[in-house]
Order: C-alpha cells, then structure tokens, then sequence
C-alpha cells in the first residue's frame, strides 16, 4: 500500500457531524493564538528590531523565540483590573466581541481542496461582514472603560473602520468580477486554471490583472489593523493606547491576540484573493496532497504578504486624522471605483 | 424539520427577550446593544430559512454600519459616563401605540396572506437555499426597476445630506 492509498483512506473515514464540528472548532481555535505568535515574532520584534539596527529580544530562548510565550505568561498572571467606574459587563464583553469577530474570519478561509471549516457560496462576502463586527468591540471597550482617552480611542477607531471598509470591499470586488463568483475556494481554482492570453505557466494570479486592487486592500487593511501609519486610535504618544487604556492581563492579552489574529486572516485573504491561495497552477487541482501542501503554500504566501503589510507599518510616519479621511475618500474609494469600472468593461469585451 | 423548529425557537426567545430590553434599558448605550443582538437573530433568522445572502448582508450593513453610526452618534454627543441620566419617557404613550398599530397591521398582512397555508420546500420561493447567482439574477432582470429606483433615490439621500451637512457649516 502507498503513502498515497493511505492518506487518501484517511480523509475517505466518514466523520461524524458532531467529531468534524469539534476538530473544526479546535483547529480556528488553534490557528489565532499560533498566528499571534509568529508576525509578533517574526516581525513584530525581530524584523522591526533588524530595521532600527538593534537585536531585539534574545533571551527567552534561542534568539528570543520564546519571548512571546513568556509575555502570554506574564500577562495570565496579572490581576484582573476593572477601572471603579467602568461599565463592568461591556467593559468584560469588549474584548470577545473583537476577539469572536477574528474567529469567525478563519471559518472560510481555504487552505486545500477539502481543508477549509465551512465553503460558503457567499465566501468572502461573509469574510467581509464579520470583520467589521470587531468595531463594536472597540466602541464597547472605549465607552465602558469610563476614561476620555479610551473614549476618544473608541471614536476615532469607529470613524478610521467606517471610512476604510468601503475601500477594502470595493478592492475585492474587482476580482469577484474578474473571478464571477463570491465563493474563495472558486476564486482559487480559477486562478490556478487561468491564463495569460494562452499562456497557463503560472495559473493567472489575480494580483497581475487587479494590481490596484491589490494595493488599496492593503492599505484598506492597514487602516483597519490601526497600526501605523494609521494608529490614531491607540497613539500611545497621544492618548496613552485608546480603547485599550484600561485593560490589563489576560483582557489586554485578547486585544492583542486580536489584531495579530486578524492581520494573519487578512494577509490569508489578500494571499486567497490575488496571490492564487492555496493552489500551484501544476497538477491535479482535486489531489488530495493539496490538503496537505496546501497550509504550507498558503503559509508562505500569508507570510510575505504579512512581510508587506509590517514594512509600511515600521516604514511610514502617522498620518494626521484629516488626512487618513481624505486618503480614504479623496483617492482610495475614487481609484477602486474606477478599477471596479475598468474591470467591468474587459469582463464584458473579452 | 425539528432541528430548524428548535434553532428558531431559541434564537426567537432571545430576540424578544433583547428587544424589550431595548426598549427598557436605563441606559442608552446599553439599548444600542441590546439592539445588536435583535439584529443578529434577524440575521440568524434569514440563514436558518437559506437566505445566505440577505443574512450576510444583514450583519454588513446593520451590525457593521448601522448599530456602529448609533455608538458613534451616542458617544459622540454624550458624556457617556454617568448612567443616571433621565432616558425620555415623555412620549412613551405614542410610541407604543405606534408599536401596537405596526403589529396589528403585521399580522393582519400576514394572515390575509397566508391563513393556514404551509410553504412547499420543494417550489420556488419555498424554503430551498438561495445562491447569490440567483439573487442577482433576479435583480437585474425581474427586479431591474424597482432596483435602479432605489439606487437614485439613495443617491438623492446622499446628495441631499452634504447639501444640508454644507449649509449647517456656513460656507
């Protein structure tokens, strides 16, 4: 018997509704804190350190690797502080509600033929609509934390997620067009089975034809991480950290958690959406070693789009509040309209 | 049927029991709250009968948009932090007349429409899940009318609220 008969005999094994639920459950669950844990690492602390000519963390472990577990630690430790006039129930709701919205992200996100949670006909729809949800999290966590810093953090993260959720979806919508459906596991085999005018060495990665799309997602998500140049919202020089004044130990812990998480599962998007996901344009699309080569390949291309999105933010200076609207509305949205357009006329010509 | 009667029952009980405390929360941001809980049974609600797409939408533009423009107004025009302060109770009575007379006119729409009759799974329009396709299928044919009407009276919305936004600024 080969390898091959094995594995395939495996992933044949009828699994139970409830036993699938439970390992799918287990499996995000597992994903956001790992997630967390390799951009801090990688490039929160090391690369940022390499950029600004310092070391960064090498004690905890061979060259610091461990430095992020000790921190976890510490932060389990802490004394679980509510501020004496915060509204105690949102105040502790907060930070779930942010930390559920990034969950719910990973449900669609393929990383094989057959390894994704759940397909959705309405995939990156959906993938959209929940990550928006993490802005009540940060408007509860600003309002019940009874600090005007955290409240003004609250406000100025509602209007920055406002203004630039409209570009990250008009972004995707060229490839939607590009693509004809919503469905990100389509949106991957089309790719992977496309060509360029008759030429399918590469599959046709949507990042060729829908560059300007590419860009404004990353500067749309960018905005949404609110790290720099967009981090008004937490501006330690400011307002001392924002929504996220109040919160100490394992609250703050989920806040963090939080915007790694999601800046994983929005590089995993942008790699789904213009980088061909977890698809190589050679061989059997259906083969079953895609479910397991597949997270490795996906891995790789969420890592460099991840590489990307950290440069600009340890590259670029904080842009002023009037400025990021006016990015946001004056340029952004216009320049995705206008690809919207473009895209529409080649999708109805050729 | 059972699992979907029991799914409905809960998420049911849960609305109601948020949207009165929407509407006799002390608090306002507390209301606001509450309110996304209601709409995320509305949303739960249109999944459960296999409108994936309306669902979707729902949570996007009300949860995402909607409920975070009410914080956002409420945070913005209040201290926020005392919890004492007076909710109006002034016009309680017409407001929940208004509530009765929208429930009467509900049901009776309802039941004119329907009586005892049961929706066959199997016909168009039963409970089958709908694709996207077919929704937008149905909007750019069918619906195309009604569909373009909605989009210019939006677009007249939006024209009309920078006209007044400006005039208010005084340039």
């Amino acid at each position: 018997m080969t390898a091959a008969t094995v594995v395939s005999g495996l992933l044949a094994v009828e699994v139970p509704y409830w036993a699938a639920s439970i390992i799918k459950v287990g499996v995000v669950a597992l994903v956001i804190p790992t997630a967390a844990l390799v951009l801090g690492y990688v490039f929160l602390m090391k690369m940022m350190s390499f950029m600004q000519s310092r070391l960064g963390p090498m004690e905890a472990g061979p060259y610091g690797t461990l430095q992020l577990l000790a921190d976890g630690l510490k932060f389990l430790q802490k004394e679980d502080i509510f501020p004496a006039k915060a509204d105690r129930t949102v105040f502790a709701l907060a930070p779930l509600v942010v930390l559920i919205s990034t969950f719910l992200i990973y449900v669609v996100i393929p990383t094989g033929p057959d390894a994704v949670v759940a397909q959705l006909d309405v995939g990156i729809f959906y993938a959209l609509a929940v990550s928006s949800l993490s802005v009540v999290g940060i408007l509860m966590a600003g309002w019940a934390s009874a600090n005007k810093y955290a409240l003004m953090g609250g406000l100025r993260a509602a209007g920055q997620l406002i203004a630039y959720e409209l570009p990250l979806v008009l972004a995707v919508m060229g490839v939607v067009i590009q693509a004809g459906t919503l469905d990100l596991q389509k949106i991957v085999t089309t790719q992977a089975t496309g060509e360029i005018f008759g030429w399918d060495g590469i599959g046709n990665p949507f990042i060729l034809t829908q560059f300007a799309g590419f860009f404004i997602f990353l500067v749309a998500v960018q905005a949404e991480l609110t790290q720099p140049p967009f981090d008004m919202p937490v501006a330690e020089s400011e307002i001392v950290g924002g929504y996220q004044v109040e919160y100490t130990g394992f609250r703050f812990l989920f806040f963090f958690m939080g915007e790694f998480g999601t800046a994983f599962a929005f590089a995993a998007l942008a790699s789904v959406l213009f980088l061909g996901g977890w698809a190589l344009p050679w061989g059997d699309l259906g083969h079953w070693g895609f479910n397991i080569a597949g997270p490795a390949i996906m891995l790789v291309k969420v890592l460099a789009v991840s590489a990307l999105i950290f440069w600009f933010r340890f590259t670029y200076p904080r842009l002023r509040e009037d400025q990021l609207q006016r990015l946001a509305w004056k340029f952004l949205i216009p320049l995705s309209l206008v690809n919207i357009v473009v895209t529409g006329i080649f999708k109805v010509v050729l | 049927m059972i699992a979907e009667h029991v799914a409905f029952g809960i998420i049911a009980a849960v609305m109601v029991a948020s949207a009165l405390r929407v509407v006799t929360a002390r608090d306002i941001v507390h209301a606001a709250l509450y309110l996304v809980i209601v709409l995320a049974g509305v949303a739960a609600l249109f999944l459960l009968v296999g409108a994936e797409f309306t669902g979707i939408t729902q949570v996007l533009i009300y949860i995402g948009a909607v409920i975070v423009l009410f914080l956002f107004g409420i945070m913005l025009t209040r201290t926020g932090f005392d919890q004492d302060e007076e909710t109006d109770h002034k016009h309680k009575f017409p407001a929940v007349l208004t509530a009765l007379l929208l429930l009467a006119v509900m049901i009776g729409a309802l039941v004119d429409r329907f009586g005892d009759e049961k929706l066959d799974a199997n016909l168009p329009g039963g409970l089958t899940p709908q694709t996207t396709a077919q929704v937008s299928d149905e909007l750019f044919s069918q619906y195309i009318v009604p569909f373009e009407a909605v989009s210019v009276l939006l677009l007249a919305a939006l024209i009309g609220a920078i006209v007044i936004a400006r005039r208010e600024e005084g340039g």
